[in-house]
């Protein structure tokens, strides 16, 4: 890594309720590259993205000790304001949701609430951000029809330009293409490479195929913890850890 | 293998006798006012208030108490809205990790719930006593209020349940408030406030025990908050006492023109939820 960290977290532990999910979290996730958290179900990988954008805060029982700084700012500083760290990365979740209003307004929702309100200034956001997910050749003629009525694989770009809308520098992919067809899925994926270019984007995903295909690094949790970080080909190819060996062992035969 | 094919065959039976028998006597409710009411009811029941000899069979008509309960069931479910929605955003959206709380809050409008009107008709008496105040529209309008907000806020809460944490994890990721994130939901929910809306103007414009002693009874149409107010249920309540055979029928009327009134609500709210529901996800 030649630049400084974008996200670095610093001895992170994620109590939620008797159950220790994250133990001992150090990790720093590099400046405009993607980075891919793989794992088994459970171990603690979408715990760990949620604690970047404090969308973890509203577990029921959660605790949270240790540091994450984003762009050298610990965010959970009680000082910090949470708009404006959520604001700063992008969520793509698992399954798409659109929120309950027409495309352009899903576009325009993220610039209205911090601010912009004139109506060229969103024209222009919605079409840039449309341009760019691909989507405005297929919308652009029912930008006022609802938003539910795009298939999955539409709704989850357009997912992606709503959060692309508010200028993050952080794009935070749960599993994203989990719920969508070959096809929408090689689409968001390409995306992801040629966004890159812009923001620091890490994912959780376990299609390991899916894994070596975007990402440069790899973080591989087991249990609440890192087992083994790297650049990706070295550890899905040579991985140096036994547990690691056996989790990828699957796709290197 | 043969018990089972009778058990099948026994529970679903149930089932479609039980079925007939609530959709019967719904028709049978609605069919008995009907025929009772339909002979008495003229235009002037619905376009007069009553006259000098109402009471005894003369000229007249309910004009007072529908515009009665009119005001009192919509200005109880206004007013009931503006106090239930923010109660319903703060227990499900404000309140995260106070679950002993939050519940504890749903444990008591439960209880409110299920308190009979009259114990709210009553309670809303005693507090006019205490201000002095005399039977009347507004006494009506807040012992109403009083009886719709469980209504309102257990519709709204189960409503507001129902919406997934992931849309509100969406708002909140693009930046937005906890406050921008619930007027995110609200417009997902949309078409649920419209039955609670419902639910709550139906309980209030049909109760009698909680208007009763507060809203008075009145042959005029009320033209301010502080004169006391006619209500369909009140004047059904009355006329059906009578030993006027005419004034009897009319009470059928008025029990016919309540039911059209909840009817047309009904049918006005389904075409809205159509309507409403146009950018649901």
């Amino acid at each position: 890594m030649t630049t400084a960290p974008h996200i670095s977290v610093q001895h992170l532990n994620v109590h939620i309720g008797q159950q220790h999910i994250l133990n001992d979290i150090t990790i720093n996730i590099p400046n405009k590259k993607v980075t891919s958290i793989i794992g088994p179900s459970g171990c603690g990988k979408t715990t760990l993205l949620k604690s970047f954008n404090r969308l973890l805060d509203n577990t029921k029982d959660v605790k949270i000790d240790g540091k994450v700084l984003v762009d050298g700012e610990d965010i959970y500083d009680p000082k910090a304001e949470v708009t404006h760290i959520r604001k700063k990365m992008g969520l793509l979740s698992q399954r798409p949701y659109p929120l309950p209003m027409s495309i352009y307004d899903n576009i325009a929702y993220g610039p209205r609430i911090h601010g912009t309100r004139k109506k060229a200034e969103l024209d222009e956001i919605v079409e840039t951000q449309l341009k760019a997910t691909g989507l405005w050749n297929e919308v652009k003629d029912r930008l006022n029809s609802s938003a539910s009525r795009l298939s999955i694989g539409q709704q989850q770009r357009l997912c992606l330009a709503r959060g692309l809308a508010v200028e993050p520098e952080i794009i935070l992919g749960d599993e994203s293409t989990s719920a969508l067809d070959p096809t929408s899925t090689h689409k968001i994926e390409e995306m992801f490479i040629e966004l890159k270019e812009k923001y620091t984007i890490v994912l959780v995903t376990h299609i390991l195929r899916q894994a070596r295909r975007v990402s440069d690094y790899i973080i591989f949790v087991y249990m609440g913890k890192i087992i083994e970080f790297g650049p990706t080909e070295e550890l899905l190819l040579n991985p140096k850890q036994d547990l690691t060996k056996e989790y990828v062992k699957g796709f290197i035969s | 293998m043969i018990k089972r094919k009778i058990e099948e065959y026994f529970f679903k039976s149930l089932m479609i006798l039980a079925t007939i028998v609530v959709t019967g006597s719904f028709f049978l409710i609605v069919g008995t006012i009907f025929t009772k009411g339909v002979p008495f009811m003229t235009l002037d029941m619905i376009t007069k208030s009553p006259g000098g000899g109402f009471y005894i069979g003369k000229e007249g008509g309910v004009l007072n108490a529908i515009i009665g309960s009119l005001y009192i069931a919509g200005g109880a479910t206004i007013l009931g809205l503006i106090i239930s929605v923010p109660v319903a955003i703060f227990i499900n959206m404000y309140m995260d990790g106070r679950y002993f709380l939050s519940n504890a809050i749903r444990v008591v409008f439960d209880v409110l719930f299920g308190i009979p009107s009259i114990v709210y008709g009553a309670f809303g008496f005693l507090i006019m006593v205490y201000f002095g105040v005399r039977a009347s529209l507004l006494g009506g309008i807040i012992a109403v209020t009083l009886l719709v907000i469980p209504v309102l806020v257990r519709t709204l809460d189960e409503v507001i349940r129902t919406v997934p944490n992931e849309l509100r994890d969406a708002a909140l990721s693009l930046g937005a408030t906890r406050w921008e994130m619930a007027k995110v939901v609200l417009r997902q929910i949309k078409p649920g406030i419209l039955t609670a809306i419902l639910l709550s103007f139906g309980r209030g414009i049909g109760d009698v025990a909680s208007v009763l002693f507060t809203a008075g009874f009145s042959d005029n149409i009320p033209n301010s908050l502080h004169q006391p107010a006619a209500t369909l249920p009140v004047a059904i309540f009355f006329q059906l006492g009578s030993p006027v055979e005419e004034v009897q029928g009319r009470a059928y009327a008025s029990a016919l023109i309540l039911t059209v009134i909840v009817l047309i609500i009904t049918v006005l709210s389904q075409l809205l939820i159509k309507k409403f529901s146009k950018y649901k996800i």
